[in-house]
C-alpha cells in the first residue's frame, strides 16, 4: 500500500509535467496548425538551461524557475520569427517537417554546450525532505510539482476563458478564418501562441530536471509521450489535456512500476486505442484535419 | 519505352562493375545506399505517391531485419527462406498496423505510425531472450542457396544489386500503373477520388502493405550486410532519417528517394570524420531543403536542366517522370 | 420498392449536433427526370447531395436507388453505381494535369487501376487515351489537354468538374450550382452543355441562377429552413406565394 501511494504521487507529478509540455504543444498545433516537433527540445533547454543556473550562476532553483522559462520564452520568439514566419506559406506539413529539422540541430547544439553526461539539477532545500500524509510519508517536491501543475491548468482555464485574449485562442481553436475576420492581427496571435508554449516548455524543463534528470535525448521522451497525451486529449480543451496528462502520468507509472517489459508498449497501445475508437481523443471537440 | 530498358540496362552494368574498381570501403558505402535507398523507395510509395507522412517507417525495416535475423540464427540460413519469411512476417505487420492506421488523417497519422513503430521498438529493447534486448543480435549467418555462400563483401553487394534493381522496378511499374495513379489521386484529393467511385481506403491500405513489405526487404538486406542488427535500427530517428532521405531526394519520384540515400549516407560519412554534431548537420539539411528546395536533389536537377536547354517545363516535366 | 423510379427518398433528416439541418424529406425521381433544387442559402441543399451521393449519412430515413436501399451504401459505391455529383466549389486534382485527371474516371469505367491485376505502365492502354482525347475534343477543351489544372481559368475549372461527371456516364448526375461563379458567357456555354446531356439521363440541379434552372427543370424542388417547401411542375412553383415570399425576404431573385 505504501508503495502504492508512492507512485501514485509519482504518476500525478509526472502527468502534471506532460501537462505543462502538452498545453504549449495543443495550443500551437490548434492555433498555428503545426505540430510542433521541437517542442521537447524547449522542454530540454528549459532544463538545461535551470542546470547551468543552478550548477554555475547562482544557487537559486527559484531563480532559475522565473530566468529559464524567459530564455526558452526568447528562443521560441526567435523560432516564429526567424523560421515559421517566413514559411507560413509552404504549407503545414512542410513547417512540421521545419520543426522537426529544427528538433535535431538543437539536439546537438545542446549536447556540444552541455555535453553528453546525464546531468541532475538538486531539490531546493526549502522543497527537500517528506510529508506524511494520511501516515505515509511522501517527497514535497513530488507534491510541488503536482501544486504547480494544478495552479498553472486553473490559471490556463481562467484565461482562456475569461480573458479577451483566451477568446481569441478560443476563436481560433473552432475557426481560424474567424479571427483574421474579427480584424485582430493573426500574425501577432500565432508570436504570443507560440511564445506562451514556450514559456510552458521551459517551466516544464526546470521543474522536471530534479526528478527526472537532464541527459540526450531526454527532449525527444518527452516530445513522444506529450504527443501520446495531444492524440488522447483531443484539441482545444484544456480539461481533456488535462485528463490525457493524468491518465499517461499514471498509466506510464503504474507500468513501469508493475510490467516494466511492457510500459512503453502500453502507453503507445492505448493511444493507438483511442485514437482508432475515438480519433478526436477523450473530450476533444470534432477538429478539421488540414 | 525502350529507352527505359535501355536506362535500366545501363545502370545495372555500372553499377555491376563498381566492384573492380572501387575499394571495398566503398563498395561497402554503395551496399548501404542500396539499402538504405529500398528502405527509402518503400516510404516513398506511401509519402510521395499516395501522401501520407509516416513518421514510424524503420518498424518495417526492424521487423524484417530481425526476423532475418532470427530464421538466419534458429533455423536456416537460405537465402529465399530468410527474405521470404521476413517479407512475409512484414507484410504481416503492415497489415494490423494498417488496419488501424487507415482510421486516421494526417496529423494522427503520423502519430500513430510513430506509436505502433515505438511499441515494436520497445518490444524488441525488452525482449532480450528473443531479440538480445538493446545488445541486439550479432553473429548472424550469411545468406546462402544450397552450398553457396554470401561470405565476402562482394557478393553481399551484388545480392543487393539485384534485389535493389527488381525492387526499384517493382515499385516503378506500380506508381505507374493505373493503380499507382489513383494513389495519386488520393495524394491530391482523396474526396474527388473517392466520388470517382474508388475505394480510396482500400488503395491506402495496400499502399501502406507494399510500403511495408520492401521496408521489411531493406531491413533483410541490412542483417545480410551487417551480420548483427541493434534496436537502434528500429528506433524512431530511423524513420526520420529515411523521410528525410526521401524529402531531400525529391518525394513523388523515383529516382529522389534513391539520391537522398545516396547524399545522406555519403554526407554521413564525410561529416563523422570531422564532427560527432551529424544530427546538428542532418537538422540543417533538411531545414534548408524543406525552405529552399521543396522538390528536393530531382527538383534541382530539373531546373538546372531547364535552364540549361531553356526548354518550356512541361517537356521536362515528362521526361523527369519517364525517368 | 417501385423500381420505375430510379431515386426514391423516404423521410430523410440529418441534424448535426442537435441542430436540424434537414428534416422528413421524401422525393421520387423518374429515370431521365430533371429536377430542379432551390432555396436561399442555408436550407440544406448540398447538405440533401450530400446524403444522395453518401457524403453524410442520413440520421432517419431511407433512400432506394433502383429498387436497392443504398441509405447505408459507402460514396464510392454509389458513384460505381451511377450516382454522381459535381461539386459546388471546384473540387479537382488540382496539380495534376486534364488528362491525368480525365483517365482516372475513365481507367476506372473501364475497370482498369483494380488492384490485383493491372500493375502495368498506364501508358500500355492507348485506347485510355483514345477515349479521353475525344471526349476532350467533343468537350471543346483538347487544346488544355496537357495543362495542369490549377494554371486553368475558373471557367475551364468548373468546365473539367462537370465533364469528370459526366465522363463517369452516370444514371443520375447531381450537379451543385454548375455555374456558381462564372461570367455571363461561360455560363451560357455550360447551360447550352447541359441542354446537350442525354434526354434519358436523370438530373438534379442546384442552381442560385432560377432562369437556367427553371428552362432546364421538368420538375422543381424548393427548400426552406431543411424541409421541402414546395414542389412541382416549374410554372406552379412560380406561381407559388410562399416560395416568392422567401425569395423576397431573402433579396434572391424569383422574377425572371
Amino acid at each position: 500500500m505504501d508503495i502504492l501511494g508512492a507512485q501514485l504521487v509519482n504518476g500525478l507529478s509526472y502527468g502534471l509535467l506532460l501537462f505543462m509540455i502538452t498545453c504549449g504543444l495543443s495550443l500551437i498545433f490548434g492555433i498555428l496548425g503545426v505540430l510542433n516537433l521541437a517542442h521537447g527540445s524547449l522542454y530540454m533547454f528549459g532544463a538545461y538551461i535551470a542546470y547551468s543556473l543552478t550548477a554555475t550562476y547562482t544557487q537559486s532553483f527559484w531563480l532559475a524557475l522565473v530566468v529559464a522559462p524567459i530564455i526558452v520564452a526568447l528562443i521560441a520568439l526567435a523560432v516564429e520569427r526567424i523560421l515559421l514566419r517566413p514559411t507560413y506559406h509552404l504549407g503545414h506539413l512542410s513547417q512540421v517537417l521545419l520543426t522537426f529539422g529544427l528538433a535535431y540541430v538543437f539536439h546537438d547544439l545542446a549536447s556540444s554546450v552541455w555535453g553528453s553526461n546525464v546531468l541532475s539539477v538538486a531539490v531546493p532545500s526549502s522543497l527537500a525532505g517528506t510529508a506524511t500524509i494520511f501516515g505515509q510519508a511522501f517527497p514535497v517536491y513530488r507534491l510541488a510539482v503536482i501544486f504547480i501543475g494544478l495552479i498553472i491548468a486553473v490559471l490556463l482555464w481562467a484565461i482562456q476563458e475569461k480573458t479577451k485574449w483566451g477568446a481569441i485562442i478560443r476563436a481560433g481553436l473552432s475557426d481560424k478564418e474567424m479571427i483574421g475576420g474579427l480584424g485582430i492581427n493573426i500574425k501577432l496571435v500565432f508570436t504570443v501562441v507560440f511564445v506562451i508554449g514556450g514559456i510552458l516548455a521551459g517551466l516544464g524543463g526546470v521543474v522536471a530536471a530534479p526528478v527526472l534528470g537532464i541527459y540526450p535525448s531526454m527532449e525527444f521522451e518527452t516530445l513522444i509521450l506529450a504527443l501520446v497525451v495531444l492524440v488522447i486529449g483531443g484539441l482545444g480543451t484544456i480539461g481533456g489535456t488535462l485528463a490525457a496528462s493524468l491518465l499517461v502520468g499514471l498509466v506510464e507509472t503504474f507500468s513501469r512500476f508493475l510490467l516494466p517489459e511492457l510500459s512503453m508498449f502500453l502507453v503507445f497501445g492505448l493511444m493507438a486505442v483511442i485514437l482508432v475508437f475515438k480519433p478526436n481523443g477523450l473530450l476533444g471537440k470534432q477538429v478539421a484535419h488540414s | 519505352m525502350k529507352n527505359t530498358y535501355v536506362k535500366f540496362l545501363i545502370s545495372f552494368l555500372a553499377l555491376a562493375s563498381t566492384p573492380f574498381i572501387l575499394s571495398l570501403f566503398h563498395l561497402n558505402l554503395l551496399s548501404e545506399i542500396l539499402i538504405l535507398a529500398i528502405f527509402a523507395l518503400s516510404l516513398n510509395v506511401l509519402v510521395g505517391f499516395t501522401g501520407l507522412v509516416s513518421l514510424g517507417h524503420a518498424a518495417f525495416f526492424g521487423v524484417g531485419a530481425y526476423t532475418a535475423a532470427l530464421v538466419a540464427q534458429h533455423f536456416s540460413a537460405n537465402l529465399l527462406a530468410t527474405l521470404g519469411i521476413a517479407a512475409f512476417v512484414s507484410l504481416l505487420f503492415a497489415a494490423i498496423i494498417g488496419a488501424f492506421c487507415m482510421k486516421v488523417n494526417g496529423f494522427y497519422f503520423l502519430m500513430l505510425t510513430l506509436a505502433f513503430s515505438q511499441m515494436i521498438y520497445s518490444f524488441i529493447h525488452q525482449s532480450t531472450n528473443l531479440t538480445g534486448g538493446s545488445n541486439g543480435l550479432s553473429g548472424i549467418p550469411k545468406p546462402e542457396i544450397g552450398a553457396f555462400s554470401f561470405a565476402n563483401p562482394v557478393l553481399v553487394f551484388y545480392l543487393v544489386l539485384v534485389i535493389f534493381m527488381i525492387s526499384y522496378a517493382v515499385l516503378r511499374i506500380t506508381v505507374k500503373s493505373p493503380y499507382g495513379q489513383v494513389l495519386i489521386g488520393i495524394r491530391e484529393n482523396e474526396t474527388r477520388v473517392k466520388s470517382m467511385g474508388y475505394n480510396t481506403s482500400l488503395y491506402k491500405y495496400s499502399a501502406f502493405i507494399i510500403a511495408g513489405v520492401f521496408g521489411g526487404v531493406a531491413g533483410t538486406l541490412y542483417t545480410y550486410f551487417n551480420g548483427f542488427i541493434a534496436p537502434s535500427d528500429v528506433y524512431w530517428t530511423m524513420s526520420g532519417t529515411v523521410l528525410i532521405m526521401v524529402l531531400v531526394g525529391g518525394s513523388g519520384t523515383m529516382l529522389g528517394p534513391v539520391l537522398g540515400s545516396a547524399l545522406i549516407v555519403i554526407l554521413e560519412t564525410i561529416v563523422s570524420s570531422y564532427t560527432s554534431l551529424w544530427m546538428l548537420i542532418l537538422g540543417a539539411v533538411l531545414i534548408a531543403f524543406v525552405v529552399f528546395f521543396p522538390k528536393g536533389m530531382v527538383g534541382i536537377g530539373q531546373s538546372l536542366y531547364r535552364r540549361f536547354t531553356n526548354k518550356p517545363s512541361v517537356v521536362n516535366e515528362k521526361k523527369s517522370r519517364a525517368a | 420498392m417501385r423500381t420505375d423510379h430510379i431515386l426514391t427518398i423516404s423521410r430523410v433528416g440529418k441534424s448535426f449536433g442537435g441542430l436540424h439541418i434537414l428534416k422528413d424529406i421524401s422525393l421520387e425521381v423518374k429515370k431521365g427526370e430533371r429536377i430542379g433544387i432551390i432555396g436561399p442559402n442555408g436550407a440544406g441543399k448540398t447538405t440533401f447531395f450530400n446524403l444522395l451521393t453518401g457524403d453524410l449519412e442520413p440520421s432517419v430515413g431511407e433512400i432506394y436507388h433502383d429498387g436497392h436501399n443504398i441509405t447505408k451504401q459507402p460514396n464510392y459505391k454509389r458513384a460505381r453505381n451511377g450516382i454522381v455529383r459535381t461539386f459546388q466549389k471546384n473540387n479537382l486534382l488540382n496539380e495534376l494535369t486534364v488528362l491525368e485527371n480525365l483517365l482516372l474516371v475513365l481507367q476506372r469505367k473501364q475497370g482498369f487501376g483494380k488492384v490485383w491485376y493491372q500493375l502495368r505502365n498506364i501508358k500500355k492502354y492507348p485506347r485510355l487515351y483514345e477515349e479521353a482525347d475525344e471526349l476532350l475534343k467533343k468537350w471543346g477543351l483538347f487544346y488544355q489537354r496537357n495543362a495542369v489544372i490549377k494554371n486553368l481559368s475558373y471557367g475551364e475549372q468548373r468546365q473539367i468538374e462537370i465533364l469528370l461527371g459526366v465522363a463517369m456516364e452516370p444514371s443520375i448526375l447531381l450537379l451543385d450550382e454548375p455555374t456558381a461563379g462564372m461570367s455571363q458567357s461561360e455560363t451560357d456555354y455550360i447551360v447550352n452543355l447541359l441542354y446537350k446531356l442525354p434526354r434519358d439521363l436523370t438530373l438534379m440541379i442546384i442552381e442560385h441562377d432560377l432562369d437556367i434552372v427553371f428552362g432546364l427543370a421538368d420538375r422543381m424542388v424548393v427548400l426552406y429552413d431543411g424541409g421541402v417547401l414546395a414542389e412541382g411542375e416549374p410554372e406552379k412553383v412560380r406561381a407559388d406565394e410562399r416560395v416568392n415570399k422567401i425569395y423576397i425576404g431573402s433579396g434572391d431573385e424569383l422574377v425572371c
